[in-house]
């Protein structure tokens, strides 16, 4: 682990000298109705406060009345058996879940202080905050490497000027850990590349619209131990910049990875998803405070 | 089983065999033995398989759009899969009205009420060629007769169009709206370049259609055999091939029939060529 | 958030707190909603567009055809009648006489050709022609088939013969191809596990696609048969050639000029007498029989199991 493992949810290492982006969006802004005052500490950037959610899908009730704090500027994973709406909190938190028809979530989940969920908040700008990145690599086929990283400009209309893309791609990519091995070719199709790269790829191309907070579905369970092994590395430094939300199956990963873990649980099969608890990852795992987590930890659970 | 698919190309073998049989007479007729009084096979052939093209390509331009936007509404754009399932039972619907039926419509109700939007756009675009010259008063003209057909093209195109939307990887939307797109960027970002070959081969196998569409044009369009216009209003009309056969086949035998035929050899090629075309396209989008 | 800003050094905290300015300033540009919005727009206007013609085509044939839509078009022909009166009763018969034979020689042939691509053919080269075959087949203007099948009799019986017989020989050219590509398909849906256990209990092969895959995939291959049916009945241009037309009875497929619904229609319009009103009226009544039968062969077609519901566009 590095060196931005909080002691506490509630206290989180930022970059020195940040500033409350909060506060400047309170003044910016007076179309939206925003808390009074931003939650957590004055400098964490980017930190999320989700507030009773439930998602359903139809009528079916998948997670029910989560409350979690998500630390700005770190790692946060979820954890849970399989059907434990941990992927459904997830997708709710940039309103792709209205992708799918029928499906809906009610609560609150602020990021720096502004309700994403609220109705005249229009989802195409919630997902321009909060970027995601999906379980199985997602290039678009047609387009080639560089026009992957800039596909979130060229989807609005942004496509930058020669020079300025140049940069901007090598940017992305370097952060993303991937330019050494693909910048001799940039013109080539996404679909060139071995799966982990893929995956770099997509997390280049979404950091690239400039987010708060990158989703990671599973980013790692359809690659192989070894890119699995760079994409973690990735997580970890990309949580110096963004806000890094993990839906993860592999419990050694969430350890490895994260400065904050909730654990997700439910009774049985058909019964909605809950949060069962959360805290800093270390005392998750050395000292959980509810036995469910202990034994789902222990891999005793079902 | 083996003996009926040998029976199968056997029925085409047959088709080519006695096409050609009864119309190779008819290329080497000289004035006298052809219809419309045509001087030698291709000066007949020439004028029809413009007006063909010409119909068909009018047909194209109006279906085009419909028939995408029609197939997004069923995909993309479809409030629930019900109404998907919906739109396509419309549109099978459209599919299977009887071309007569189209052509009784389209000369009966459309083309009337086609005839002061004619004048319309003769009084204000004349100075174009396609609106130049007295508007036809009856309507029956070659924009009306295209229209007929676009309606008649139009489920089939769209049913292309659609199952290939239907194809689009969920994984590229999802990839396309996490990007903060809106539902439009996404359609151009993740559906529409996949289903590029989808879209094109729909658009010629809507062509094929439409050149060899008989009755509706024949009933709509009121033509001369030998005009080769771009007029889209005149009631002087190119004729089409499949028109050609179908009004002249009744009263003529001999070395008209062979005539006949010959021309029908003509349109089969050429819709032959179109629909290899359209095929060779969305394999090519398959393998890719 | 303009490109330059995205752009510059290594972001730093303090470009963090620029770039996250507000929800309210990500929000997509007017630009960009007023696209969206007019994209949707456009959708709605396709299906219009598609929607609206067929609308007035039914309305159409339902408001003129009702007119003559009494009980003597079903019970009367038009022979000797040259104004009001008269009706279908001979052309109702010739379709479902020339329909029928079409059928008969559509199905077997074409459902056999199918067992043949599906269950024997495999990589066979035979199997590649035929679905070559197929394919060209399909894009046949259906006039071109009526002029084959004139040209077929014309070398048989002499020029100038026309006959029901000769129309349903064209009519098959059409259909073949139809009925090969939806029963191939169709029977492609059979599982591969069930052929298996089938010959895994020592059947020959025959006796498996007779008891096995033939019973599975009937609802399918029905439904095959019946859009095929469907996609000839309305056919009018090859009957015209061949079939001819006629004022009266004939029940004999094999001699004689033979009337069918179609070409009906078109004939009312096109050979007029002086009373056109009634002329008219008896196309649409016509177009509205047409039209119920057609209506009535999809709904059937349709009520069939769901896994062929893209057969139903494979035209």
């Amino acid at each position: 682990m590095t060196a931005t493992v909080p002691t506490s949810i509630t206290t989180t290492t930022t970059p020195a000298g940040a500033a409350s982006p909060a506060g400047a969006a309170l003044a910016a802004s007076e179309t939206l109705t925003l808390a009074a005052e931003p939650p957590g500490p004055p400098g964490a950037v980017g930190s999320m406060s989700i507030t009773d959610v439930s998602c359903y899908y139809g009528s079916h009730l998948a997670v029910a009345d989560v409350s979690l704090e998500i630390p700005g500027r770190a790692v946060t994973a979820f954890i849970g058996p399989s059907g434990c709406g941990k992927s459904t909190l997830l997708r709710a938190i940039n309103r792709m879940h209205e992708v799918i028809p029928g499906a809906r979530a009610e609560g609150s989940i602020e990021l720096d202080g502004v309700d994403l969920c609220a109705k005249e908040v229009d989802p195409v700008a919630v997902r321009s905050k909060v970027g995601m990145v999906f379980q199985k690599p997602n290039p678009f086929p047609a387009m080639s490497i560089k026009d992957n990283v800039l596909a979130g400009l060229i989807i609005r209309g942004q496509r930058p000027r020669a020079s300025a893309a140049d940069e901007l791609v090598e940017r992305c990519l370097e952060r993303a850990h991937l330019w050494d091995e693909v910048k001799d070719r940039l013109k080539k199709s996404g679909d060139s590349l071995s799966g982990g790269q893929q995956q770099r790829l997509c997390i280049a191309r979404a950091i690239a619209v400039q987010p708060d907070v990158v989703l990671m579905d599973e980013p790692c369970s359809a690659l192989d131990p070894i890119s699995t092994l760079a994409i973690e590395e990735l997580m970890r430094d990309l949580a110096r910049d963004y806000t890094v939300v993990v839906v993860t199956h592999n419990m050694a990963q969430a350890n490895r990875i994260s400065d904050v873990t909730a654990f997700f649980s439910l009774a049985s099969a058909g019964q909605p998803g809950r949060l069962v608890e959360s805290g800093p990852t270390g005392q998750i795992f050395s000292a959980p405070k509810v036995a469910a987590t202990r034994d789902y930890i222990e891999g005793r659970f079902g | 089983m083996r003996a009926a698919a040998v029976a199968v190309s056997l029925v085409l073998v047959g088709v080519l065999v006695f096409l050609a049989v009864k119309g190779s007479p008819a290329f080497t007729a000289g004035a006298g033995e052809l219809p419309a009084h045509a001087a030698n096979f291709w000066a007949l052939a020439g004028p029809l398989a413009f007006g063909s093209l010409w119909v068909a390509v009018i047909a194209l331009v109006f279906a085009a759009l419909p028939a995408i936007g029609v197939a997004l509404a069923a995909t993309i754009y479809a409030p629930s899969p019900r109404f998907g399932r919906f739109l396509g039972a419309v549109l099978d619907l459209l599919a299977a009205v009887p071309s007569v039926v189209f052509g009784l419509w389209g000369l009966m109700v459309l083309a009337p009420a086609m005839v002061p939007i004619y004048e319309w756009l003769h009084r204000y675009l004349g100075w174009l060629p396609f609106f130049s010259g007295q508007p036809s008063v009856t309507g029956r003209t070659v924009l009306t007769a295209g229209m007929v057909v676009a309606v008649m093209i139009l489920p089939i195109m769209a049913a292309i169009c659609r199952e290939s939307f239907a194809l689009t990887p969920p994984a590229l939307i999802e990839a396309a709206y996490a990007l903060g797109a809106t539902r439009w960027e996404m359609v151009r970002t993740a559906v529409l370049p996949v289903a590029r070959s989808g879209i094109v081969a729909g658009g010629m196998l809507g062509l094929g259609r439409a050149l060899g569409e008989t009755m509706a044009v024949a009933m709509v369009l009121s033509a001369i055999p030998d005009l080769i216009s771009v007029n889209l209003i005149s009631s002087q009309n190119p004729s089409t091939i499949a028109q050609f056969i179908a009004s002249t086949f009744p009263e003529s035998t001999g070395s008209q029939v062979s005539a006949l035929i010959a021309l029908g050899l003509v349109l089969f090629a050429i819709s032959l060529a179109v629909s290899v075309v359209g095929r060779r396209v969305a394999q090519q989008g398959v393998s890719r | 958030m303009s490109v330059a800003q995205t752009l510059g050094k290594q972001p730093t905290a303090a470009d963090a707190a620029d770039a996250a300015v507000t929800l309210s300033a990500s929000r997509p540009s007017l630009a960009r909603r007023t696209k969206n919005r007019i994209a949707s727009g456009a959708v709605v206007c396709a299906v219009a567009l598609a929607a609206i013609p067929l609308a007035l085509v039914i309305w159409a044939a339902l408001t003129r055809g009702i007119e003559r839509l009494d009980l003597a078009l079903f019970t009367n022909s038009m022979w000797g009648v040259v104004g009001q009166g008269g009706g279908l009763l001979h052309a109702l018969v010739g379709t479902l006489l020339v329909t029928g034979a079409t059928a008969l020689i559509a199905i077997p042939l074409g459902l056999a050709a199918a067992i043949y691509l599906t269950e024997y053919g495999g990589q066979r080269k035979l199997a590649g022609i035929t679905r070559r075959a197929v394919d060209i087949m399909v894009s046949i203007p259906s006039i071109v088939a009526g002029l084959a099948a004139y040209a077929l009799f014309s070398l048989l019986l002499g020029p100038g013969t026309r006959s029901g017989l000769a129309g349903a020989v064209a009519l098959a050219m059409i259909m073949i191809p139809v009925v090969v590509r939806s029963s191939e398909e169709v029977l492609r849906l059979v599982p591969g596990d069930l052929r298996e256990a089938g010959l895994a209990l020592g059947s020959p092969r025959w006796r498996v696609i007779r008891k096995i895959v033939l019973p599975t995939a009937l609802p399918g291959l029905t439904a095959g048969a019946v859009l095929g049916v469907a996609r000839i009945i309305g056919e009018t241009a090859p009957l015209l050639l061949v079939a001819g037309f006629t004022d009266a009875m004939n029940y004999n497929l094999a001699e004689g000029r033979m009337a069918t619904l179609p070409v009906f229609i078109y004939t009312q319009w096109s050979s007029k007498g002086l009373d056109t009103a009634a002329y008219d009226q008896r196309a649409w009544a016509g177009a509205l029989v047409l039209m119920a039968v057609v209506v009535v062969l999809q709904l059937a077609a349709r009520a069939l199991p769901p896994q062929i519901a893209k057969l139903r566009r494979n035209r």
